[in-house]
C-alpha cells in the first residue's frame, strides 16, 4: 500500500506545521484575541498576504508544473472578489436602507426596498436598476457558487479555445495578458454593471456581524485565509504529486512527446488551468473583504505579472517556494513603499525607498532570473544537497526552455 | 465711412419713396428708444438696432457711429449727436437729421460707450451696408458675419449687393443668397428652387439651413387641424411608449395623472387613522395588494381623488392623436427640405466612411510604428522584450530633453530623431549584452527578466522626470489639418506619422533585403550554427539586430510623444497592442506586421463608429476579436512558411 501523501512529501507536513505555528502566533499577538502587539491593520495585511500566497500556489501549479505562464491570473482573483463583493454590498446596503425606510409612516414594500438598494448602489454610475448579472446578489449561497463558477468557466472557455488551437509558450502568455486587459477595460465602463471605475466598496463590513468589532473580524478572516491556504496547498500538492502530476510535468518539458504517447495534452492543461483559476478565485473572495474595496485597476496586467514575479523569486516548481516568494516580496514591498524603510544618505543623493523600491525590485528580478533560476527555494535545495547534475553544456532537450535537469532531482 | 454713406445714398436713390419716408422716421425712432440708446443692454437692444437700421442711410450712419463709440449727448440740450474727432475738439452732426452742428470742445459731449455685446449686434446689422464696400476685405468680413447670423432683413440687403467685381466673392454671395433664401424668403417656390439648386451639396451650412425647417414639435391633439404640417403620426406603443404618451397628456392637463407608487404611498400616509388606513392596518401596508385595497377603500369613502384606471388611460390614448408637427407651415417646403437632406445622406455617408478610413489609417500607422521595432526583436529574433514600451518612452523623453536645449521646434525635432535612435540603440545593446544573451534558450524567462527591466526603467523615469506629463511640442508647420471638406479632414501630424511609418517600412525592407547586415540577420535567424561556421558572428549580429529594433522604438517614441502625453506610462500603454499587432500579423514577416496594424487600426475605428461614445468598449471588443482570431489563424495573417518557420 502506498504511503499517505504527507509522508511521501515531508515538505507538506513542514509547511502545514509552520503555517499553524504562524497562525497561532499571530492570534496570540493580535489586538482582538491576544496581547495587542500586532495591530488590526497588520493582521489584515497578513491575512491578505496569505490570500496572495494561495494565488501564488495556484500560479505555481499552472506555471511551475504545467509550464503555462499565465499572465491573467489576477483576473480570476479579482472576479472572485467581485462575486463575493456583490453579495456583501447588496446585503449591507439592504440593512441600511431597510433601517432608514422603517422610519416612514407606511412600511416599505419589497419592490421599494429593492429599488432603494439599487439606487443606493448604482447611483454613482447614473442608474437605479439592478443589472442582469446581479440576479443572484441577494443570496450568499448563490454568490459563493459564482465565486467558484465564474473564474472556473472563464478559464474553461478561454483555455479550451487557446489549447485546442495549440497556442503555446509566449503566445499564450500574451493572450492571457490580453484577456485580463480586455476584462479590465470592460469593467472600467460605467455600464458594465459592476459600478465602473468606482468598483465595489465597504466590503470590510460583514452584514449581520455589525456587532463584531473589526479586531475580531480581522482575526476570523486571517484564520479563514490560513485554512484556505493550508487546504489549497494540500490540494495542489496532491494534484501535482501523483500520476496526473507526472503527466503535467511531462507536458511542460516536452508537449509533443506526451501527445505522441497518447495522452490528451489539452485535457490535462485545461484541468490544471481551470483548477488554478478556481483556487485563485477563492483566494480573491477571501482577499477583498479584508481589503475593503475592489475596482477594475486590480485586473491591470501588471498585477498578474507581479504574481509571476513572486513565484519566480520564490522558486518555480516548488509550492513552498511560491508561498515564500509571495510573502517575502509582498511584505518587503509594503515595507519599502509604506515609507517605513530608512532612507540611505549617500552624501550627494538621498535614496528614498518609496521612489527606488520599484527599481530595486526590477533589478533584483533580473538578477534572480539570470543567476538563481530556482529562486529562494534554491537555498532549501542546497541545504538538502540537491544539485543538478553537471552535463558540461550538453543541450537540455528538445524544448530549450525546459527544466528537466532540475526536475530530475526531485 | 463716407463711402458707406455714399452707397447708402445710392440705395436711397434706387428706392426713393420708401427711403425718404423712412428718413423722416428716424427722429421718431430715436425719441421712442431714447433710454435704450443711452443705456443699451445686449438682451433688449436688438429691436432698437433693427428699427434704426430700417430707417435708411442716416440710421446706418448713426449705427456706425454708435458702434465706433462716437455717438454722444450734447450737454447743453441733450441732443443725440454724432461726434467726429477733429483735432482736440469734436465735430458734431445731428444724429437724427444729419444736420451739421459745427465743432464743440470734448467736455461738451457725453460719449455713449456700448459694451462689446451690443457692438456685436450693431456690426451684424451694419453688415448689410458693408456688403458693397469697395474694400474686398471688408466685403469678405461682412459675408462671413452674414453667414454666421443672417436674417430676413439681411437677405434683402444682400440681394441688392449681388454684383461683385471679385469672382470669388461674387460666388460666395450667390451661395449665401441661396442659403438665406431657403430660410427666410417669403415665397415657397423660391425656397424650394434654392434647395434644389444645391443638388447633393454636403456642406455643413447647407444642412444647417435645412435643419430649422425640419424641426418638429410633438403634440397631442384630439382632431388634426387641416392646416397642420404633420411630419409623422406616432403609434402609441411602437413609436412612442405608452407611459410617455400618457405623461404628455397629463403634462398638457388633458388627462388626470396616474397613481404612481410614490403618490399612493404619500396619500396613504396622510390618511392614517388609529394605525389604520381605510380599514387596513398600517403594519400590513408593506405589500402592494394591501395598499391598493386601502386606496380603494379611501376612494370609496370619498377621501381621495380617484386615480385614472387602466381603462381610462387606454380610452384617453385612443382619443388623442400624437403628432410630430413641423414648425414650418408649408408642406411643400418641408417635403423639399426632406428630399434635399436625403439627397445629401448617401454622399455624407461615403465621406464619413472616407474620414473614418483616414482615422483608421493613422491609428494603424501609430500601431505600426510602435510595433515595427518589436517586429525585429520579437518577429525576427524571437526575443520577447517587455521593455520595448519603455524604449518608446525613452525616445519620447529624449525628444523632450532635446527641446529643453534647442528652442527651435523644427531643429530640435531633427536633432531628436537620430539622438533618440542612438540612446535607445545603446540601451538595447546593453540589455542584450547584459541580460538577454544569457536567456536565449529560456524564452519565458526572457519575458520575465525584461519585465523586471521594464518596471525599473519606468520607476527611473518617474524619479527623473516626475509623474506629471511632459510636453513634446510639435513644430508649427505640423499644426492644423488638411481639410478636404466639412466632413473629411486629417491633421498634418497624423500625415507625418503615416509618412514616417512608410519610411520605416522602406528602411526595414532595405536593411533586411539589400544590406550585408540583413543577410547575416536572416542567416543567424534561420540557423545560428551554420551561420557561425560561415564566418558570421551570431553574438554580434544578435546584438546589432536587437539594437536596431530598440533604436526604431526610440524614433517611434518621438513620433508618438508629439501627439500623446509623455509620461513614464507611455510605453506600457502601447506594449500589449504592439505584441498583438505582431502576433496577429504573423511573426517574422514585416508585411504581416503591416497587415496586423491595419487590421487592428481599422477594427478599432470600426467598432468606435458603431459605439462612438465608448472607446473602452472598442478596445475590449477588439482584444476579444483578436483572441478569437488567433483561434483560427494561430500563426497570424501571414504565417511564416518553410525553413523560416523553423527558425522563428
Amino acid at each position: 500500500m502506498r504511503k499517505p501523501l504527507v509522508l511521501r512529501h515531508p515538505s507538506i507536513l513542514v509547511f502545514l506545521a509552520v503555517l499553524a505555528v504562524f497562525t497561532v502566533g499571530v492570534t496570540i499577538l493580535s489586538t482582538g484575541y491576544g496581547t495587542g502587539v500586532i495591530s488590526t491593520s497588520m493582521v489584515k495585511t497578513l491575512g491578505k498576504t496569505l490570500c496572495l500566497a494561495l494565488a501564488a500556489v495556484a500560479m505555481d501549479l499552472v506555471w511551475g508544473y504545467a509550464g503555462i505562464l499565465s499572465l491573467g491570473q489576477m483576473a480570476f482573483f479579482a472576479l472572485g472578489g467581485y462575486m463575493i463583493g456583490m453579495w456583501l454590498m447588496v446585503a449591507r446596503t439592504e440593512t441600511i436602507v431597510t433601517g432608514s425606510l422603517a422610519n416612514l409612516p407606511i412600511p416599505p414594500t419589497a419592490a421599494e426596498i429593492n429599488q432603494a438598494v439599487a439606487t443606493q448602489i448604482f447611483g454613482v454610475v447614473g442608474s437605479d436598476q439592478f443589472p442582469a448579472i446581479w440576479f443572484l446578489s441577494g443570496s450568499l449561497i448563490g454568490q459563493l457558487a459564482l465565486v467558484v463558477l465564474v473564474p472556473g468557466l472563464l478559464a474553461l472557455v478561454f483555455g479550451w479555445l487557446a489549447f485546442r488551437s495549440r497556442v503555446n509558450g509566449v503566445y499564450l502568455s500574451i493572450l492571457t495578458q490580453a484577456m485580463t486587459l480586455a476584462l479590465a477595460l470592460y469593467l472600467f465602463q460605467n455600464d458594465s454593471g459592476l459600478r465602473g471605475n468606482n468598483g465595489l466598496s465597504g466590503l470590510q463590513n460583514i452584514p449581520g456581524l455589525d456587532a463584531v468589532p473589526q479586531e475580531s473580524l480581522s482575526i476570523w478572516f486571517f484564520w479563514a485565509s490560513a485554512v484556505a491556504l493550508g487546504l489549497g496547498y494540500l490540494l495542489v500538492s496532491w494534484v501535482a504529486s501523483g500520476k496526473f502530476g507526472s503527466v503535467t510535468r511531462a507536458i511542460r518539458d516536452d508537449e509533443a512527446r506526451v501527445r505522441f504517447l497518447g495522452y490528451s495534452v489539452e485535457s490535462y492543461k485545461l484541468v490544471v488551468f481551470t483548477l488554478a483559476a478556481v483556487i485563485t478565485g477563492i483566494a480573491g473572495a477571501l482577499y477583498y473583504p479584508q481589503a475593503g474595496i475592489i475596482n477594475p485597476a486590480e485586473l491591470a496586467p501588471i498585477a498578474s505579472i507581479y504574481l509571476a514575479v513572486w513565484v519566480a523569486i520564490g522558486g518555480r516548481g516548488r509550492l513552498y517556494g511560491a508561498v515564500i516568494g509571495a510573502i517575502v516580496v509582498s511584505m518587503l514591498s509594503s515595507w519599502f513603499t509604506g515609507g517605513r524603510a530608512p532612507d540611505v544618505n549617500l552624501g550627494f543623493y538621498t535614496i528614498k525607498w518609496v521612489d527606488w523600491w520599484q527599481v530595486l525590485l526590477g533589478l533584483s528580478f533580473v538578477l534572480v532570473t539570470l543567476f538563481a533560476p530556482k529562486g529562494i527555494s534554491g537555498i532549501f535545495d542546497a541545504l538538502a544537497h540537491l544539485r543538478p547534475p553537471r552535463r558540461g553544456g550538453t543541450p537540455l532537450g528538445p524544448d530549450m526552455g525546459a527544466l528537466q535537469e532540475r526536475e530530475a532531482v526531485e | 465711412m463716407r463711402s458707406i454713406v455714399l452707397v447708402l445714398a445710392l440705395l436711397a436713390l434706387v428706392l426713393p419713396l420708401s427711403a425718404r419716408a423712412q428718413t423722416a422716421d428716424l427722429a421718431g425712432v430715436i425719441a421712442q428708444y431714447r433710454d435704450q440708446i443711452e443705456k443699451p443692454s445686449r438682451q433688449t437692444v436688438e429691436p432698437v438696432v433693427a428699427a434704426i437700421a430700417a430707417t435708411g442711410p442716416q440710421g446706418a450712419a448713426l449705427l456706425q457711429a454708435w458702434g465706433d463709440r462716437l455717438l454722444g449727448l450734447r450737454k447743453s440740450d441733450g441732443r443725440l449727436v454724432i461726434a467726429a474727432p477733429e483735432g482736440d475738439a469734436l465735430h458734431l452732426t445731428d444724429a437724427a437729421t444729419g444736420a451739421d452742428l459745427g465743432p464743440a470742445p470734448e467736455d461738451q459731449v457725453t460719449l455713449l460707450r456700448p459694451n462689446s455685446g451690443v457692438r456685436g449686434l450693431i456690426s451684424a446689422a451694419m453688415a448689410g451696408s458693408a456688403l458693397s464696400d469697395p474694400d474686398p476685405k471688408r466685403r469678405a468680413e461682412a459675408l462671413e458675419a452674414l453667414s454666421r447670423k443672417g436674417d430676413a432683413a439681411q437677405l434683402g440687403l444682400l440681394r441688392q449687393a449681388m454684383d461683385d467685381p471679385d469672382p470669388t466673392l461674387a460666388a460666395r454671395k450667390q451661395r449665401l443668397e441661396r442659403l438665406l433664401t431657403i430660410q427666410y424668403d417669403t415665397d415657397p417656390a423660391a425656397r424650394i428652387a434654392a434647395m434644389q439648386s444645391f443638388g447633393g451639396d454636403t456642406s455643413l451650412e447647407f444642412r444647417a439651413s435645412l435643419n430649422p425647417i425640419l424641426t418638429t414639435r410633438r403634440v397631442a391633439l384630439e382632431t388634426i387641424p387641416a392646416d397642420a404640417n404633420v411630419a409623422d403620426e406616432l403609434a402609441v406603443g411602437s413609436d412612442i411608449p405608452r407611459d410617455a404618451a400618457y405623461a404628455m397628456l397629463v403634462d398638457a392637463g388633458l388627462a388626470p395623472a396616474r397613481l404612481t407608487p410614490q403618490a399612493e404611498r404619500a396619500t396613504l400616509a396622510q390618511h392614517i387613522v388609529n394605525g389604520m388606513v381605510g380599514g387596513v392596518p398600517v403594519i400590513e401596508l408593506g405589500d402592494e395588494a394591501a395598499r391598493d385595497r386601502a386606496y380603494t377603500a379611501l376612494e370609496g369613502q370619498g377621501l381621495v381623488q380617484p386615480a385614472a384606471s387602466e381603462d381610462e388611460v387606454t380610452a384617453a390614448l385612443d382619443r388623442f392623436h400624437f403628432l410630430d408637427v413641423y414648425a414650418e407651415p408649408n408642406a411643400d417646403v418641408t417635403a423639399a427640405a426632406r428630399a434635399a437632406l436625403r439627397g445629401t445622406e448617401t454622399r455624407i455617408g461615403l465621406m464619413q466612411a472616407a474620414d473614418l478610413s483616414l482615422d483608421a489609417l493613422s491609428l494603424a500607422s501609430i500601431y505600426f510604428l510602435a510595433a515595427i521595432g518589436l517586429a525585429i526583436t520579437f518577429g525576427v529574433m524571437g526575443v520577447i522584450n517587455m521593455a520595448h514600451g519603455e524604449f518608446i518612452m525613452m525616445g519620447a523623453y529624449t525628444g523632450y530633453v532635446v527641446q529643453q536645449f534647442i528652442s527651435d521646434k523644427t531643429i530640435s525635432l531633427i536633432v531628436a530623431l537620430p539622438l533618440a535612435f542612438a540612446v535607445t540603440f545603446a540601451a538595447g545593446v546593453a540589455l542584450e549584452r547584459l541580460v538577454i544573451r544569457h536567456l536565449y534558450k529560456r524564452p519565458l524567462e526572457t519575458l520575465l527578466a525584461t519585465f523586471g527591466v521594464s518596471i525599473a526603467l519606468q520607476q527611473l523615469a518617474k524619479n527623473i522626470f516626475g509623474t506629471q506629463a511632459r510636453p513634446l511640442t510639435s513644430p508649427g508647420w505640423l499644426d492644423g489639418a488638411l481639410t478636404f471638406n466639412d466632413i473629411v479632414s486629417i491633421s498634418y501630424i497624423r500625415i507625418a506619422i503615416f509618412v514616417l511609418a512608410l519610411v520605416f517600412l522602406g528602411l526595414y525592407l532595405f536593411i533586411m533585403n539589400r544590406t550585408r547586415l540583413g543577410l547575416e540577420v536572416r542567416a543567424v535567424t534561420q540557423n545560428p550554427g551554420m551561420a557561425a561556421s560561415m564566418g558570421i558572428s551570431p553574438d554580434r549580429i544578435n546584438m546589432l539586430t536587437f539594437g536596431l529594433g530598440s533604436g526604431i522604438a526610440g524614433i517611434a517614441g518621438v513620433a508618438i510623444g508629439l501627439f500623446a502625453k509623455v509620461t513614464s506610462e507611455l510605453g506600457s500603454d502601447y506594449i500589449v497592442q504592439s505584441f498583438m499587432t505582431v502576433v496577429v500579423g504573423g511573426v517574422g514577416n514585416i508585411w504581416g506586421t503591416l497587415a496586423g496594424a491595419a487590421l487592428i487600426g481599422f477594427l478599432q475605428k470600426g467598432i468606435e463608429w458603431f459605439n462612438p461614445a465608448n472607446t473602452l468598449a472598442a478596445q475590449t471588443y477588439m482584444i476579444l476579436f483578436i483572441i478569437i482570431f488567433i483561434q483560427f489563424r494561430p500563426r497570424g495573417i501571414i504565417a511564416a512558411k518553410g525553413r523560416a518557420a523553423v527558425g522563428a
